[in-house]
């Protein structure tokens, strides 16, 4: 049994094999019914969701046209703003802030008329890579209860896998869409930066900050992609360009694509069931007529520790509002230092008081030139090497993290542990560059990312080379633990 | 010792636009709190600035009006510091890259023109304001805050430490005044804060090239408190030394009614703003044939219009440095001068009665209740001859507060001059006759006696009479 897409159930909805609202009704009771062993949700919507639903039906009972993402139950991370909704960023600091405005992308979901059954949650403030810090409860990976769904947009991953939602929306900032696809057995996109409005998207870090989706295959990807892109006024980083229909680069052809492999992503610390899978996979693309060519990018070696004084330093200033002033959590003190120190002691977890730390430390005077200005130097290396490896081949494959999900719990000690697993991901944010991750291989059960890097605003290829491969690899397509939604 | 003064002025001004530096709110003052707000200037989670383009023009002409260099490739930086004025606990503003650099302002003070240099110009975001229920925000019980200021756009214009007084302070600061004015940036009033200025000021012996430590004056409200504030500082900082002492680096508040500066808050060392790139906005590159186009709006600046005053309307150096250091003043001048108005008397005007009654109201020129073709009409009729320059002054006020026309005034009162000789000399005749001291003194050689006689005349016409009328025929009548 396949899993319900976007595609299938919009055809069905048109056709009138069943309702908008009787969709959603499935979906909320299977997702009722896993929801207890996920923990995917940080809100219940369902209000909302069926109103939206009976809103669309209208419209086709009325003869209408619909959008392909009219109606179709979905999930949006709890950072992107939704008026009058929670925002809470699984944080104990915005756990009461409700937003008084939509995010340029919620607005253009809304005129696509779309259903979300909730916010998602995920690791506070998007820092982290494995949902455990959520301020709240700790998500499960659907395919094995013990496992982290990745992060730090692991409820939406989580929640497609366990097809409690048809999509989701997440917020990727060095690899927080597509390392929970990889450890769910999803296909997460993280567009060019500037494709996608970032206003209304809680930040973590400006400059790396991208929204993306989770979806089942990738012609849902498509769909998603067509909905949310566009150029924003409201953001002065959106890049202006004409609106694409991504599902045009749906097209089951890679003969003479020129697929890269930078050898830098396939050293040590790569997990060898891992490799064979991605070996497979380049295996699979040789067939098929793309020409594999082995590329060089020096610099990558040194992303980790850029993306871990750049993000930081940038989130030190955004997360300098939560002050207990205006919004959110205040906790009362003897005067106003102490009102802010307490407040933001209390509201931020470990990790977030450990990034902001760094960050307050590697933009201080004295420290600047060695670590803000160096990373940033760092970065146009890194760029240089992805323009210069872009130039060789049309998309690169790399693998989305250097292993399967790993174990609740197992990193709880060692945060450094945690930051190098981002080592596949995090230099195309610093690069801002488009990034697929789709599944290609299990080991012991747990799905296997393999991650496709594109140049910039070439996501049409990325979605072709992912969409062509997905074709032909039938055999990669597992029915859900959490088991199928029955309509 | 004898000690000389290095002073440095950093100037904040408003910029007049209609809405805020980042986003859709008015910029209005005086608005109920907290109305002129929205997600953006609040600092809400999720949201993001975008650049007011007004703003950028703004700052390229004024920085044009400056003789600045205007950066082709300039960005915006955030500031942090924590203070609940500042909803996002960073300023969004310029560092090392700021739109203007270099640049000056001419100024001259006792006769003696000096050219006082910019370092920069930038562009930054205003903070809110904070209403303290006591004195300070640490022995207050509540702060309460308005956001409407947060985010109206700044000009911070930066000076070197070149001023070597109060006074010449003050000439700096009204020059750079006239300047924004003239362009209609921003309305430069230092009592409604749209224009700030913080004075850096140190002594050092004169000889001597060392640079002394410099006290940074604050709150500072009026053109005379940044001169006295700099004279206040320059005599206690010499002091100070003349004692043995040693000057402490710090932040000192004016206080205008004492007329003293006193401590606020010692400084150790730069604090560290940890300035960084602005990521949610893309850096500015300004196109030379912008810039040209801005240039080709500048107007006349005040230099240029006090040199055309002199030379074109004849008008002493004093009357013109005065009348061209407000534009509205000078606004209202041509436009008086142009409804037919002698430039000399006009500016006679200007500067004397008229002054008085706008100082006296606490008005601009062009919030005046008489209109400049009003003003223009009474100098007509003393030019007529049909009242004197007496009486016009008695005309003025009236008008002021009746909002009649000058030839109204006069004809209700009866105030038209006597210029009729067979009736003036019937007058001139009866004070003779009835002074015969004042004309005997007249008559032995004591000149001087003619002015009481005049006096009397006056006295007897109410003022109405003809002066030069009155002096032909007393001359005449007592041959």
């Amino acid at each position: 049994m396949e899993p319900l897409t976007i595609h299938g159930l919009h055809d069905k909805l048109v056709k009138g094999e069943l309702s908008a609202v009787e969709l959603t009704k499935k979906f909320l009771a299977h997702k009722d019914a896993v929801e207890p062993r996920i923990q995917a949700f940080l809100s219940d919507n369902r209000q909302f969701a069926l109103e939206a639903a009976a809103a669309v039906d209208k419209k086709i009972s009325a003869g209408e046209n619909i959008a392909d993402l009219a109606g179709i139950p979905g999930a949006i991370k709890d950072n992107i703003c939704i008026k009058g909704q929670q925002a809470t960023c699984a944080s104990k600091m915005l756990e009461h802030f409700k937003s008084p405005y939509n995010a340029a992308i919620i607005d253009k979901l809304m005129a696509a008329d779309y259903v979300s059954l909730g916010k998602t949650n995920m690791d506070e403030f998007a820092m982290g890579s494995s949902t455990e810090n959520s301020a709240f409860q700790i998500t499960h990976n659907p395919w094995h209860a013990d496992y982290v769904p990745g992060g730090s947009s692991g409820g939406s991953a989580a929640a497609v896998a366990a097809n409690e939602c048809v999509w989701a929306l997440g917020s990727d900032t060095g690899g927080s869409i597509r390392q929970p696809a990889a450890y769910c057995g999803v296909v997460g996109i993280k567009p060019t930066y500037g494709l996608v409005s970032r206003y209304g998207l809680i930040a973590f870090a400006s400059s790396l900050d991208q929204i993306g989706s989770f979806t089942h295959d990738v012609e849902d990807c498509a769909i998603v992609l067509n909905t949310i892109t566009g150029h924003d006024v409201k953001d002065s980083t959106s890049i202006p360009q004409e609106p694409k229909d991504y599902k045009k680069s749906l097209v089951n052809d890679v003969m003479g694509m020129k697929i890269g492999i930078p050898k830098e992503f396939f050293g040590e610390g790569l997990d060898e069931a891992c490799r064979k899978s991605l070996e497979e996979a380049m295996e699979t693309y040789k067939q098929l007529g793309a020409e594999i060519v082995s590329v060089s990018m020096p610099h990558i070696k040194y992303g980790i520790a850029a993306y871990y004084i750049i993000a930081p330093a940038e989130a030190s200033s955004n997360l300098a509002r939560y002050d207990g002033v205006g919004f959110g959590l205040r906790v009362e003190g003897k005067d106003i230092v102490d009102m802010y120190q307490k407040t933001r002691s209390q509201g931020f977890g470990p990790e977030v008081r450990r990034r902001i730390l760094l960050g307050t430390y590697v933009l201080s005077s004295g420290y600047y030139d060695a670590y803000y200005l160096r990373a940033m130097k760092v970065r146009t290396l890194i760029k240089q090497d992805y323009d210069e490896a872009l130039k060789q081949c049309d998309i690169l494959l790399t693998p989305t993290a250097p292993d399967t999900a790993f174990k609740i719990g197992q990193n709880d000690d060692n945060p450094l542990a945690m930051y190098l697993g981002d080592v596949c991901t995090v230099t195309l944010n610093l690069a801002g560059l488009p990034g697929i991750s789709i599944p290609c291989g299990y080991k012991n059960g747990l799905p296997v990312g393999m991650q496709l890097i594109g140049k910039a605003l070439d996501e049409e290829t990325l979605l072709r080379a992912a969409y062509t491969f997905e074709q032909h690899r039938t055999d990669l397509r597992r029915p859900s633990p959490m088991g199928e939604v029955e309509l | 010792m004898k000690y000389e003064s290095v002073i440095g002025l950093e100037v904040h001004v408003e910029l007049k636009t209609k809405t805020k530096i980042f986003c859709g709110c008015s910029t209005e003052f005086g608005a109920e709190p907290n109305t002129h707000v929205c997600p953006i200037c609040l600092g809400l989670p999720g949201v993001l600035p975008v650049l007011n383009k007004e703003v950028l023009h703004f700052a390229i002409k004024a920085g044009l009006a400056l003789h600045c260099d205007i950066l082709p490739f300039s960005k915006f930086d955030r500031k942090n510091y924590y203070y609940p004025d500042l909803p996002k606990n960073f300023q969004t503003s310029q560092f090392d890259l700021p739109i203007c650099k270099g640049g000056y302002v001419d100024i001259e003070v006792n006769g003696e023109a000096r050219r006082i240099h910019l370092t920069r110009i930038h562009m930054e975001e205003d903070a809110g304001k904070l209403v303290h229920s006591g004195a300070t925000i640490d022995t207050s019980d509540s702060t309460c805050v308005d956001y409407n200021r947060t985010g109206v756009p700044l000009l911070e214009i930066v000076g070197e430490p070149e001023l070597r007084s109060g006074e010449e302070a003050r000439a700096y600061l009204e020059k750079l005044r006239a300047v924004l004015q003239y362009l209609g940036v921003s309305d430069c009033r230092l009592e409604e804060g749209s224009m700030r200025c913080d004075a850096n000021i140190s002594v050092r012996p004169v000889g001597s090239t060392t640079l002394g430590t410099k006290t940074e004056i604050k709150n500072i409200n009026s053109f005379s408190g940044v001169q006295k504030g700099i004279e206040y500082e320059a005599v206690r900082q010499a002091q100070i030394l003349d004692e043995g002492g040693t000057i402490q680096q710090a932040t000192r508040g004016w206080e205008e009614a004492k007329g003293i500066t006193v401590l606020q808050r010692i400084k150790e060392g730069d604090s560290d703003y940890r300035y960084f790139p602005e990521p949610d906005l893309i850096p500015i590159e300004v196109a030379p044939a912008y810039i040209e186009e801005v240039r080709g709006e500048l107007p006349e600046m005040p230099d240029a219009r006090r040199k055309r005053f002199m030379e074109e309307l004849g008008l002493p150096e004093y009357d013109a440095n005065l009348l061209t250091l407000e534009k509205q003043t000078a606004d209202y001048f041509e436009a008086v001068v142009r409804d037919g108005a002698d430039a000399k008397t006009a500016s006679n005007w200007m500067l004397g009665e008229f002054a008085k009654k706008l100082n006296e109201e606490g008005l601009r020129a062009d919030q005046a209740p008489v209109q400049p073709d009003r003003l223009a009409e009474l100098l007509g009729l003393i030019a007529k001859g049909t009242i004197s320059g007496k009486i016009a002054k008695t005309v003025l006020p009236e008008m002021w507060s009746s909002g009649k026309t000058a030839a109204a005034v006069v004809k209700e009162k009866g105030l038209v001059q006597i210029t009729d000789t067979g009736a003036l000399e019937e007058i001139v005749k009866k004070i003779i006759a009835a002074n015969p001291q004042s004309v005997a003194d007249y008559r032995a050689g004591k000149k001087k006696a003619i002015g009481f006689l005049v006096g009397q005349i006056m006295k007897e016409t109410k003022g109405r009479a003809n002066p030069g009328a009155v002096n032909e025929l007393l001359t005449k009548n007592l041959q």
